[in-house]
Parts: C-alpha cells; structure tokens; sequence
C-alpha cells in the first residue's frame, strides 16, 4: 500500500443517500478471485446500459468527471454487503477518496485497508460539496483535514490507528502478527470453553 | 457488586487480547471463522504472498454457497456449471482448503448450504462466541448470544493469519419489543418493522441487542432472522441472551459439547445475559402486539409498509422518487394486489425448516397463479433432507414450484438464478436493493407466508386471508 499525505482533486457528486455496496459493484461481478480490473464494473449497472454501452446521462460519464479522484456521496454511503470488492472497484477506478455525512461500518473498513479514503462531514460542509461539483479540494491526512476553494479548512474524524497505517503504508496484518506473543499466551490462558469439536 | 454488564461487554471482555490504547484498537480474539468462496479467494493470495499459515484451521470452516448452482444436475454432475467463473472459484476455493487445512464442506457435502444457516445446524454457533465470516449476514449467529459480524477480504485475511481482529468497541443498542405477535405476524414482519422505524442507517455504529417478550418466545430459527437483518439497519452486530430455548436447540447438534463439557458450557453461557441495571447507550422500544405482516415498496429495506397499507407519498425526496421510478410503483396506492412475476423462497432470512414449513402450509392444496414463477431454495442440504422427510417438496412441486438445491441462489442472482428486468419479484432474502436479483429486478421482501400467499393469487397478498 502507498502512503497518502496528501492530495488534490476535483470532486465528482453523487447526491443520492444510501448508495448500497451492489450498486457500486453488483453481486454478478464478484465470481473474480483477484482484486485487480474491478474498476471497470464500478457502478456497473449505472454506468452501462443494456446493451452495454456507456450510459452518457451518468455523471461518470460526463466529460468534468474524468480525472476526479474524489466521490462526495449523500448520507450512509456503503451500506449493504461486506464485499471488499466495493473500495477495490472504486480504487481501481482511480478514487482515493469518499466524502459523506455517513459511511456504512464494514465498507468504511474495507475502505480504509485498502487505502481508500472515507471523510465524513458536517452537513454544512457536505451542502457545499454536493452544490459544488468539480470543487478543486485538497485532501491532507497529516492534518486530517479537507481544504475547499473558499478557504475554509475542514476536520475530518479518522482514528489514529488507521491513520498512521495509511501516512506510512504500514499494513494492520503486520501489526497483528507483531502481537504473536500476546495472542498465544491469549489462547494458554483464556479459560472459555474455546472450541467444542 | 461488579458493575452491572451488557451481554456485549461480558463477550467483549472476554475476547481482549490486547486492550485499547489510546493509538490502537483492541485486539480481539475470533473463536470461529466462518468462509466461503466469494470473499476468501484474495485472502488465500495474500497469506501465499507472504509465506504465511493459517493460525488456527481447526477453529476455521469453510462452505460453498453464493455462487454454487442449485440444479440437482450441476450440482451432482451431470451438467456443468454454466458460469465459468463461478466453477473457478468453487476450484479455487477446494485448492485453497486442501493448501491450508481447512475443513471444507464442498459442493457435494450431505452438511453444506448457506454459512449461516449451517453454523447453528452443526452445533458450532455457540453462545459467548465471536463469530465472523467474509459476509454482512453474520449477524444472524447473534441469535445464540455469540457476538458475530461480517469482515471484508482484508480482515478474512488478519483472522486466517492472527485468528485475531483489530477493532473499536461498538456502542450497544436495546431494542425492547413489548407484547406478543399476533397470529400470522412472524418476526420477518418484526424485523421488517424495526428497520422501517430505526432507517436503514439508525444502527450504524451500535450492536443490538434484542429484547423483550416476543423474542423471549422465539424459537431460534426465529430469532436468527431477527438478528440476520441487524445489518440492513447498519448496525454491525445483532444479539439475543442464550436461554433454555438456545440450549435446548443446540444439545446433541454433532459439534456441540457433550458431557461434562455440556455442562461447564450451558453453566459458562448462563453467565451471559445482560445484567439488570446494566446500561445500553440507546434503547427502544417496539409494540409487537400493534403489528402486521409488512411488505417493502422500494429499494432499500426500510422503505416498508404495512400489506394492507399504502405507499407513502415523499414525492420531491429523490432517494424516493428514485425508488419509485425503479419501482415502477405510484406514491399512495395500495401495495397489496400489486402484480408479481416471481416468488423466491430462500435464503439465510428465510431458509430455514420452519420458514419452509410455513409456506408449504400456505401453498397445500394450492396451485401457483398462471404466469408467476416460484423457487424454492431450501437454506442447507440438511434443511433439504428434513423437507423432503416431511413431504413438503411434494407440496411444493404439487403447487407448480421450483424445488432446488441448497444456496444463496435468487437472493443476490451470483449464480444464475435471478429475476429478469422490470420484472416483480415478492422475497423472503433480506435486501431489496436496485439489481440485488438481477439487473433490473424489482424486489418486495416479505415473510414466507405472505410470498407464498402472493405466489397463489399472482399479486401481493395478505397472508392471513389464507388462515
Ligand atoms: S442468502 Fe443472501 S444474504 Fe444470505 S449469505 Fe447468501 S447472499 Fe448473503
């Protein structure tokens, strides 16, 4: 995983609350055993019509939205299924971030693992964002905060954790298996009737 | 006196490997993985990446269920597997298990069907546990007091190589129901019902715990598809204090304790339950007895209405006229009547004996309206055999329907089976999204006596006109 410090882009607006996870990738797309080539599903059913083309009336596929790298969504975004599919479809993309009032609990995870970043907003600031597609934002993890074109710098929540996993491009699982130690005195120890096979 | 503890915290407690710090969260030990072959493949390619085992296999099972064909013939041979794709990940997922010593209950496996249907049929969903698997619907093994949640690919991967999670510690949730139900009104109608009140989103952060007189009379196939759709009110967890009845279901289950063990574990999981006094962070409150059968109208699942009821009127909401104009439905008519192509019968909500029962018992002596479709998908290959014990493949059959094999089938459409475009489709799954059962499909989830009753007319019915 790369490190994120910081970034620009303009932002595509996707309005709608309770963008659901199949509909970022729908469930036909995820017989891949691989993570790779997702991007080209993203908002699949959306995106295309049915005889496969691209839908031209879909923000997506509108000409400002090329190159964006910033997807500000209405309210609890993410919600649904766990599959991970969803941030390995949007990063392939090319996203590197979301911004929402809400973001669901397992695709914020999965996001955030993934080095995808999920921003929650106040209402006020997600207002401005939605009335303002193409807004030129400026990301910064090292601060936590957004800075829109007026100015005006925002704070975004993010543990302090997954933060400075993405800051360095450390990944969680090699944190884990640093806690080797602890785990295995964990399973000496722990005196509930653990598995019964 | 210990301070006073929710169920939750006693299951948290007991599972800290590693406390929270103010720069890390808590470590959690996992006492069951749960997989399946949709969201482990990536998960196998990163411990092979990295030259790592898995910690513990003997507490990890794997199944074959979201992309797996329910045609007796693909299943059983005969036929191929019609999508590719899905065949490769079935291989994949038999090469990954024999790689790394997981048991796997394949294709062909007289114990397989949906993860969390076989879970608590094969005695390892036990109270007191943490539970997860690669898939939001984890929260149905809540229903047993374990503590259980759906992870993505990444955290499949931590479990496989830690047998442990990092995670925060949710905030916990009372869902009291006060009363009884009344005579067909089932708890999918509950269920239903609380996320039309709580949104989509009410849960999100929170663990819930189910509480009250209705679901103290629950048997545990009911209380698993109560806790089954916690997520879809976006809560990460949904839990129910173990009692007799959880006991009761659960003794003599092949992988559950026996002997002195039993007893050590029933006296362990009676330690469980919330104690009085304990605190949630939010609680409320839920008439049962003012309820009746729901049926939902739009594209996520708490857009709900009662079956005898009319569909709101938010015109000017988009979420709502976006739903609408899926739909194909008009804001303020009536829902019942609404005529339907298809009725699916399924899936970890409703896939269960009981729910089978239900329908058959509905659906005896009728034949399935002219023009409507009706699959029947029985949960496990176990939940088949018992059907097919009792005769109600031939109620099924007799009434025109679909009889199948085991698997998650119509209710996400990976594997063939889905509802065609523009199409009706009234279903006992748990989501209603836009092209959950196929591209264009338009979903109605409901109780399995109200898609049966709906199966018969050939229009959404209430099912109490067939008591
Ligand atoms: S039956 Fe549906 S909801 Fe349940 S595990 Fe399968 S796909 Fe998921």
């Amino acid at each position: 995983m790369k490190p994120i410090k910081i970034f620009t882009s303009r932002t595509v607006v996707m309005a709608s609350t309770n963008i659901d996870t199949d509909q970022i990738i729908p469930g036909r797309f995820l017989t891949t055993t691989t993570k790779e080539g997702l991007g080209k599903q993203l908002f699949s059913d959306w995106r295309y019509n049915a005889s496969g083309e691209l839908n031209a009336d879909f923000i997506l596929n509108q000409p400002g939205s090329q190159g964006c790298r910033i997807l500000v969504a209405g309210h609890n975004l993410g919600c649904g299924s766990s599959r991970e599919h969803a941030p390995w479809a949007l990063l392939d993309y090319g996203f590197l971030a979301v911004i929402s009032t809400q973001i669901a609990d397992i695709f914020r995870n999965n996001s955030l693992k993934n080095g995808l970043l999920p921003i929650v907003v106040d209402i006020k600031t997600h207002q401005w964002l939605i009335a303002n597609p193409g807004a030129e934002i400026e990301v910064d993890l090292c601060s936590s905060s957004l800075k829109l074109p007026t100015g005006i710098s925002v704070q975004f929540p993010i543990d302090s954790f997954p933060r400075y996993c993405l800051l360095n491009g450390v990944d969680e699982l090699g944190f884990l298996l640093s806690k080797n130690p602890a785990i295995s005195k964990f399973e000496e120890q722990s005196n509930i009737p653990l598995h019964n096979t | 006196m210990l301070k006073p503890e929710t169920m939750f915290e006693k299951v948290w407690a007991a599972h800290q490997v590693v406390p929270e710090t103010a720069d890390t969260p808590a470590i959690i030990f996992i006492d069951l993985h749960l997989t399946h072959e949709v969201t482990s493949p990536q998960a196998y390619s990163v411990l092979r990446e990295r030259g790592l085992k898995l910690r513990r296999p003997d507490l990890t099972i794997a199944t074959m269920d979201h992309a797996t064909p329910t045609r007796t013939s693909q299943v059983f041979g005969g036929a191929p597997i019609t999508i590719d794709s899905a065949a490769n990940q079935i291989r994949q997922l038999e090469k990954n298990c024999a790689e790394f010593g997981v048991e796997l209950l394949g294709l062909q496996d007289a114990r397989r069907g949906i993860v969390h249907i076989i879970g608590p049929e094969l005695g390892i969903t036990q109270p007191g546990k943490t539970i997860v698997c690669g898939d939001s619907h984890t929260s149905t093994h809540g229903a047993f007091g374990a503590l259980a949640f759906g992870i993505g690919t990444t955290e499949v991967g931590h479990v496989m190589a830690t047998q442990c999670l990092l995670q925060n510690k949710a905030k916990t949730l009372a869902i009291e129901v006060k009363g009884k139900l009344n005579i067909g009104v089932t708890p999918k109608d509950l269920i239903l019902a609380i996320i039309g009140q709580l949104g989509v989103s009410g849960g999100t952060g929170y663990v819930i715990e189910y509480r009250g007189e209705a679901i103290r009379a629950m048997t545990m196939e009911q209380r698993m598809t109560i806790c089954n759709m916690s997520i879809e009110a976006g809560a990460r967890a949904g839990m129910i204090a173990p009692d007799d009845t959880t006991f009761t279901y659960l003794r003599g289950r092949p992988r559950a304790p026996k002997g002195a063990n039993w007893d050590a574990a029933v006296k362990y999981w009676r330690t469980l339950p919330t104690d009085s006094g304990a605190i949630f962070d939010k609680t409320i409150e839920i008439d049962a007895t003012s309820l009746v059968p729901m049926i939902t109208y739009g594209t996520n699942p708490g857009m709900v209405v009662p079956i005898n009821g009319n569909i709101p009127d938010h015109s000017g909401d988009p979420v709502f006229d976006a739903a609408m104009q899926y739909m194909g439905l008009t804001p303020g008519q009536a829902i019942k009547n609404t005529l339907i192509n298809v009725v699916f019968i399924g899936s970890c909500t409703n896939g269960r004996l009981s729910d089978l029962r239900a329908a058959a018992n509905v659906l005896k002596g009728h034949q399935v309206a002219k023009g409507v479709t009706l699959l029947v998908v029985p949960g496990s290959q176990e939940v088949k055999r018992e059907a097919e014990t009792e005769g109600l493949d031939q109620i099924f059959i007799a009434a025109g329907a679909d009889w199948r094999e085991s698997g998650c089938s119509m209710c996400l459409g990976m594997n063939g089976d889905t509802v065609a475009k523009g199409q009706y489709s009234v279903s006992t799954s748990n989501r209603n999204f836009e092209g959950r059962q196929g591209v264009g499909a338009r979903t109605l989830l409901a109780s399995p006596e109200t898609a049966a009753a709906s199966a018969i007319r050939g229009c959404v019915t209430d099912p109490r006109e067939f008591f």
